[in-house]
């Protein structure tokens, strides 16, 4: 999917961030192009998962050094709504549920609102309905699930299939998976994944946040990133992955403290 | 985000204003001589004077209720002017001959009484301070005999109806605050649906307080004969003031065999200012009794004014087989304290209940749900239901729940369920990660949390509804 002229769409540099007086991310790097998918892996606490609610705007966490390019525009700068309304989306790990909120009356909020943002035309609930049938398809999802609370009594793969649907709703430019595989069987697992593959465009790029390398195996990533204690410590292809598999974290531990000493 | 949150719920009353009309009002304070006059103001019959004086003298006796969960300062009933009506009172022919300045506030509190409600098919007593200044659709409804009219006009019209059913529901020494409204009341609606007559129409009523330091007693009865159908709405707003005004309405309801009567209201009181300074005491008793077979009363009320709010619709269920039920949205923000919920008094066999009761909390407000289940020991089969769900805004608001629940009857079935909840951080970060701003997100959360009371609300006074909730928490619902 990488072409040579493929526009760099997330550019992260030396991103440090903190909750509660506690500095989790410690200079973060990492360049996204269109076309790319990365996957972010590492041990549980190493910090995947601030990194993304960091990059989409999470309230509860303060950045306190570096900085963030989307699209070449400041995204610290800008409130949670507006960045998604550009184009940042994240999977949530564990989504929210909203009591006697329908599902499709948040969706058709949820994408009013996006093509308000980017001038583009806004749907009647019979139009809508029209256009969501469609995209329930990439995921394999009942249409009975449009008039069900949003997320309310939905199991957990159901959930993780509603995270993908709002992506395919409200297509992102980049999408930002926290560990979405978590707690699916392996169908829905495929489910999941094979709609993510069907979303994926030269124009966007996805980044995964996984702590196993079972869902690299239905989407590719262009890169693996592994992330210890705050910082990306090695960079690799999709090779990398199936090297953690077997020889877990702690040989690239040893491996970063001995590049760092030398 | 918590910032974001405040400002939204902090947004000023829209409808503080006073409409300037002359005023016909006696001295303040309270007396068998005042009663005297306003029942001679009113032409009323001898019978009525006594129903007043009675109730005054037992209202003597009394003494305010403290049992709710509710604080303010000892209420001065020497200092509130218990009559007042505008000015002038004559007969009016028309619409047009209704005081501008009068139109011109209906207008601005959107008040649809001409042909927008017409249109919508709902016919209007309109109540200002505390004469009926114009009914409208009387005259249709009148071909299928239903009679829906001010209170005045029915003591003078229909004296025989009046007198079977007034107090025969809440009766005058019922309680403090019925006491007193039975004493000095001084106009309200009158509504009685014929035997086999599905109303045709929803009946509104939209109340209004504007005479400063003047309290209001309305008084209202509804009598739905044997296999009659009625939905009645009340819909109510006042202008900011800075000194308490106390109301003490009372509602009573009579609904004879295989008929109903749906009652939903509005209510959006003037609540005081961001400090507590001010807003309406709002201490009403509304009852309904299903003194019919199969009968059924349904309440649904939308709370989000008044500074302070004691109000328990209740359903006593006397025939066999009728139900009850409480649909319930209660909101505070700010000082305000909300004491409300429901009696279901079970006595017939097979009788029925249903409560659903939301409340939401914000700021420094205080809301309680106050709820009395009676199965008594004849009402075999008996059946209740009942949630009750709050929800929090902020961490300086406070939610209860008391439930009372009484069992004399080993058949009966009894089912509570409670739930608690937050607008938290996370939920809020959701919607902002899929692009919907803070506003939108309460909004759409509060409306998902209300709807199964909006539910049963009529299709206008849900949209009315929705647009108060978002009033007080926010700007507008998405």
């Amino acid at each position: 999917m990488i072409s040579s002229n493929s526009k760099v769409i997330l550019e992260v540099r030396n991103l440090s961030a903190s909750v509660a007086g506690i500095e989790i991310l410690k200079g973060i790097n990492l360049t996204v192009r269109s076309g790319e998918v990365h996957a972010i892996m590492g041990p549980n606490g190493s910090g995947k998962s601030t990194f993304s609610k960091v990059l989409a705007g999470h309230p509860g966490y303060t950045v306190t050094g570096g900085e963030v390019l989307f699209e070449g525009q400041n995204l610290l700068e800008l409130p949670p709504e507006e960045r998604a309304r550009n184009g940042v989306f994240l999977a949530f790990q564990y989504p929210i549920e909203i009591p006697g909120v329908s599902n499709s009356a948040f969706l058709r909020l949820t994408y009013n609102t996006q093509q308000a943002h980017r001038g583009g035309e806004e749907l009647d609930p019979l139009e809508f309905n029209d256009f969501i049938q469609e995209k329930c398809k990439i995921v394999e999802m009942d249409p009975s699930f449009l008039d069900r609370s949003v997320n309310e009594g939905f199991s957990g793969g159901e959930k993780k299939r509603n995270e993908i649907l709002q992506m395919a709703v409200l297509d992102p430019r980049l999408a930002i998976l926290d560990e979405t595989d978590s707690g699916l069987d392996i169908d829905a697992l495929r489910i999941v994944a094979s709609g993510v593959n069907k979303l994926m465009t030269p124009d966007n790029a996805v980044i995964m946040v996984t702590h196993y390398q079972r869902l690299l195996n239905y989407i590719t990533p262009d890169f693996v990133h592994v992330m210890r204690r705050g910082r990306i410590i090695k960079t690799g292809g999709k090779e990398l992955a199936l090297e953690l598999e077997t020889r877990g974290y702690d040989w690239l531990d040893d491996e970063h403290q001995k590049a760092a000493s030398v | 985000m918590s910032t974001t949150l405040e400002a939204l719920i902090n947004r000023p009353y829209e409808y503080g204003f006073v409409t300037d009309i002359e005023s016909d009002a006696i001295p303040k304070g309270l007396s068998e001589d005042v009663i005297r006059l306003i029942s001679k103001k009113k032409n009323e019959p001898d019978w009525l004077l006594e129903f007043r004086l009675n109730a005054y003298r037992h209202w003597l006796t009394m003494t305010e209720p403290v049992w709710a969960n509710v604080s303010h300062a000892k209420i001065d009933y020497q200092d509130i002017i218990y009559y007042s009506a505008p000015k002038p009172k004559k007969k009016l022919a028309s619409m047009d001959e209704v005081d501008p300045e009068l139109l011109r506030t209906f207008e601005k509190l959107g008040v649809p009484m001409h042909e927008r409600k017409m249109l919508a098919n709902v016919a209007v007593d309109v109540i200002f301070d505390s004469v009926s200044v114009t009914t409208t659709y009387k005259e249709k409804l009148a071909e299928v005999g239903i009679i829906f009219c001010s209170f005045s006009e029915a003591v003078q019209h229909h004296p025989e109806l009046v007198k079977q059913y007034l107090g025969s529901v809440v009766p005058s020494a019922d309680n403090f605050f019925a006491a007193l409204n039975s004493a000095v009341f001084t106009d309200g609606s009158f509504c009685y649906i014929p035997k086999n007559t599905r109303c045709p129409m929803d009946l509104s009523t939209y109340f209004r307080i504007n005479n400063a330091e003047s309290g209001q007693f309305e008084r209202t009865l509804i009598i739905a004969e044997e296999g009659s159908h009625v939905s009645y709405l009340e819909g109510c707003t006042a202008p900011r003031f800075d000194t308490n005004q106390l109301h003490a309405a009372v509602v009573e309801l009579v609904v004879l065999d295989n008929a109903e009567i749906k009652y939903s209201t509005v209510q959006n009181w003037y609540a005081g200012d961001e400090n507590g300074v001010g807003g309406i005491y709002n201490f009403v008793t509304k009852r309904g009794l299903c003194k019919g077979v199969n009968s059924k009363i349904s309440w649904t009320q939308v709370e989000t004014g008044s500074a302070i709010t004691w109000k328990y619709p209740s359903c006593v269920l006397l025939g066999d087989n009728s139900i009850g039920e409480f649909y319930s949205v209660a909101l505070t923000n700010h000082h305000q304290q909300a004491d409300t919920g429901t009696k279901m008094i079970h006595i017939g066999k097979n009788t029925r209940s249903r409560i659903v009761s939301k409340g939401i909390s914000a700021g420094q407000s205080n809301n309680s749900y106050r709820g009395l289940v009676k199965i008594s020991a004849k009402a075999d089969g008996a059946r209740n239901y009942s949630q009750c769900d709050s929800m929090l805004i902020g961490s300086a608001c406070g939610a209860h729940t008391f439930p009372y629940i009484e069992v004399m009857n080993s058949t009966a079935k009894v089912e509570h369920e409670a739930s608690t909840s937050r607008i938290g951080e996370d939920q809020m970060f959701y919607f902002a990660s899929r692009g919907i701003g803070g506003e939108e997100a309460v909004s759409m959360i509060i409306n998902g949390f209300c709807k199964e009371v909006f539910n049963h609300l009529p299709m206008e006074f849900a949209v009315e509804a929705t647009k108060l909730l978002g009033l007080k928490l926010e700007g507008s619902v998405g």
